[in-house]
């Protein structure tokens, strides 16, 4: 076979695939979500932002993100560095907190409604060592912020590992010889994080929190467990459309707003951590 | 094994369809499961007297098949079984006046009887059997009920008082409510809180006294368990203790009594102003007019109606007589709790039956979301409830103009599309 088409073949299965799970479902789902009564139009965004519901779920999304994402980026940079410094046992603790990333979303989020629950494991702890008299009820509609902390916890131990993996490949990529010379120099440990891994970690992180803000506006499952109704995110407000309205056209409109949101914020993370071309590894 | 079971049960009908052409036909949308419908044929039909041969079908083939024989004016359907929705959505006319029909004495549930009519003089067709949402409550909790309240009578303002006394005495909030995701929250409102307060559903949505009605449940919302939020099926929360008092659809409340019948008691909703609010699930029994042998299918209907064919129809089918009948000993506990406060809900002096939303057709999740945002805003968002009301009131009169579904019970009876007053 002709040596130059042979990348092209290779890829052709995957891109047809793409093309006829991927591309041609979006187009549809982008042709109902502009489908209204005469033509194309607005109409299926202007109902769904109407609701009053929009305004909450898309604030709570946010929130959201605003408060797990910086939160496991620190860890998540905590947790690799520490790794990538252990002689022994390295792949073992590896695999031990990446343990949560192989449970299903809806899973950990039974997992921490099992502990939050007000016959859960916190409850009886706290009444075992005596904090309480009677179990409480946490997640409800009187402590919102009780219920968003759990979430956010839920979501934390759940998906670090994804940033995690990512972060541990790329300083696994920094040579050796900038620590090696930075020592030499008496650079102090924060100094060579601070001046050589952070810098030199910048493709990874674009990877890192472009994956993770992306999983972060898809957020479903785990608010749902927790949060009830008391907690609607934009996820959240699709499936209702789609499932509980049958409005698929509204569900349409939802998918494309949160692929919007998705998109600005990955060319804002592309945009802010960029690599200039001389300076690429 | 779903799909094998499914096969099966169509090369059932098949065969007992080819084979059977004298059979009545009995054409129904219910006892759809297919343990369910082999009990109908081999517990129910089979002391007919008359070889029946009944095939259970979705809503849609069931209207499909219907509509087909009345427009080709013959047919071979015998009987119909279907829900009141079903029902409300013929022409009167298509069906056989059964008000001459020969019950021998039975005497039907008089509410049921009159709904049946569907708005005409005749009996367009017949209550056959019943389910609804009930409440139950912890036996615990029946010593702290207000003084002189009958719990088989109770008001919304003595259940109030009574979720009150509860908490003040155990300091906790005890009265449970489906208020999560899956929970049936929506047909409270709509078949509970609503007639009891304002004597409609739709007409009334934003009347003062819906204002009062809200006001009510803020009030009883007050001594829920804050958790209700998270609240899908309320056996879980009753047999947990989470709360002693609760309201649910009587098959999510069945494994509370089935696995502690001694700790439960199950009784009536309990009643506003404007009555007993409640929304029993009924199914009815018709004759198309295009029946092939009319007194057969009469014999038939005749035969559905009897204290015993009621009797095992619950045993098949878990849906409770609508006649007056003494259930036997041997029903499960659920069963047996859930089929005592129906009757004591729908035999009321004061019932008032609002039935399940009827002619909205894709639009059912929309209607029931206008309820649940309601609720959402008024009681977990505090917002303001004459707002609210008008706000939600505009959107309901648009999904019943764009239906253009008519008013139902308890709604007075309208032209054309229900509208919002």
């Amino acid at each position: 076979m002709n040596a130059r088409l042979l990348p092209y073949v290779l890829i052709l299965p995957v891109t047809v695939f793409l093309c006829v799970f991927f591309l041609y479902p979006f187009a549809l789902v982008a042709q109902q979500a502009f489908a209204g009564d005469g033509g194309f139009g607005l109409e299926n965004f202007r109902h769904v932002v109407s609701d009053w519901k929009f305004p909450i779920s898309l604030k709570n999304t946010l929130l959201l993100a605003a408060l797990v994402v910086p939160v496991q980026l620190a860890l998540s940079l905590l947790m690799a560095t520490m790794v990538t410094r252990m002689e022994k046992g390295r792949d073992l603790v590896l695999y031990i907190w990446t343990i949560p990333l192989g449970i299903s979303d809806l899973a950990a989020g039974l997992i921490w409604l099992a502990i939050f629950d007000q016959s859960g494991f916190l409850n009886s702890m706290m009444a075992g060592l005596g904090v309480i008299d009677r179990p409480v009820s946490l997640l409800n509609y009187q402590h919102p912020g009780i219920v968003l902390a759990a979430i956010a916890l839920a979501e934390i131990w759940r998906a670090t590992a994804i940033m995690l993996v990512i972060l541990v490949a790329g300083i696994g990529l920094i040579p050796k010889e900038y620590y090696e010379a930075a020592e030499v120099f008496g650079a102090s440990p924060w100094q060579r994080f601070y001046k050589i891994t952070l810098p030199l970690l910048r493709p990874s992180l674009q990877t890192a929190l472009v994956l993770r803000i992306i999983l972060a506006f898809e957020v479903f499952a785990v608010v749902a467990a927790l949060g009830g109704t008391v907690f609607p995110v934009l996820m959240g407000q699709t499936y209702e459309l789609q499932f509980a309205l049958n409005n698929s056209a509204g569900a349409a409109a939802m998918a494309l707003i949160i692929l919007g949101i998705s998109i600005g914020f990955t060319l804002l993370v592309l945009r802010v951590l960029r690599v200039p071309k001389g300076a690429r590894i | 094994m779903s799909f094998k079971m499914a096969l099966m049960g169509a090369t059932a009908a098949m065969a007992l369809a080819s084979t059977a052409q004298a059979d009545v036909l009995f054409w129904s949308t219910q006892a759809k499961p297919v343990e369910e419908t082999q009990a109908m044929r081999d517990q129910v039909l089979a002391g007919a007297g008359q070889k029946v041969d009944y095939q259970a079908n979705d809503g849609g083939p069931w209207l499909t098949r219907l509509q087909a024989e009345i427009e080709a004016g013959k047919g071979t359907i015998g009987v119909l079984g279907a829900l009141h929705g079903d029902f409300s959505a013929l022409k009167a006319e298509e069906l056989v006046d059964l008000s001459s029909v020969d019950l021998g004495g039975v005497k039907v549930n008089a509410t049921f009887a009159k709904l049946a009519k569907l708005g005409t003089d005749g009996q367009p067709y017949l209550p056959w059997m019943q389910a609804s949402y009930i409440m139950a409550a912890n036996k615990k909790a029946l010593a702290y009920l207000p003084a002189g309240a009958d719990i088989n009578a109770l008001s919304y303002d003595q259940l109030i008082e009574w979720t009150a006394n509860v908490e003040k005495e155990t300091g906790e909030k005890k009265f449970g409510f489906p208020a999560g995701p899956d929970g049936l929250k929506h047909r409270f409102f709509q078949g509970y809180l609503y007639p009891s307060y304002t004597n409609g559903v739709v007409r009334s949505f934003k009347s003062d006294a819906a204002v009062t009605a809200w006001e009510k449940f803020k009030e009883l919302w007050s001594h829920t368990n804050p958790g209700a939020t998270n609240y899908n099926f309320m056996q879980e929360q009753l047999l947990s203790e989470e709360v002693w008092i609760a309201f649910d659809h009587s098959s999510r409340l069945a494994n509370a009594f089935n696995e502690k019948p001694d700790e439960f008691v199950a009784f009536p909703a309990p009643a506003g102003p404007t009555g007993r609010g409640f929304m029993p699930v009924i199914a009815g029994i018709a004759i198309p007019k295009t029946a092939p042998d009319m007194e057969a299918s009469k014999a038939l209907i005749a035969y559905m109606m009897k204290p015993e064919t009621q009797i095992a129809t619950l045993r098949a089918t878990n849906f409770f007589p609508v006649i007056d009948v003494a259930l036997p000993d041997d029903l499960p506990p659920s069963v047996k709790a859930a089929g005592d406060a129906i009757a004591k809900m729908s035999g009321a002096p004061d019932a008032n039956p609002g039935l399940l939303p009827a002619g909205l057709g894709d639009q059912g999740g929309a209607f029931s979301k206008v309820y649940s945002d309601t609720f959402e805003r008024i009681v977990l968002a505090g917002q303001d409830i004459r707002t609210v009301l008008d706000d939600e009131g505009a959107i309901l009169n648009g999904i019943m103009q764009k239906t253009g579904a008519k008013c139902w019970a308890p709604d007075a009876p309208s032209e054309g599309a229900c509208p919002v007053e």
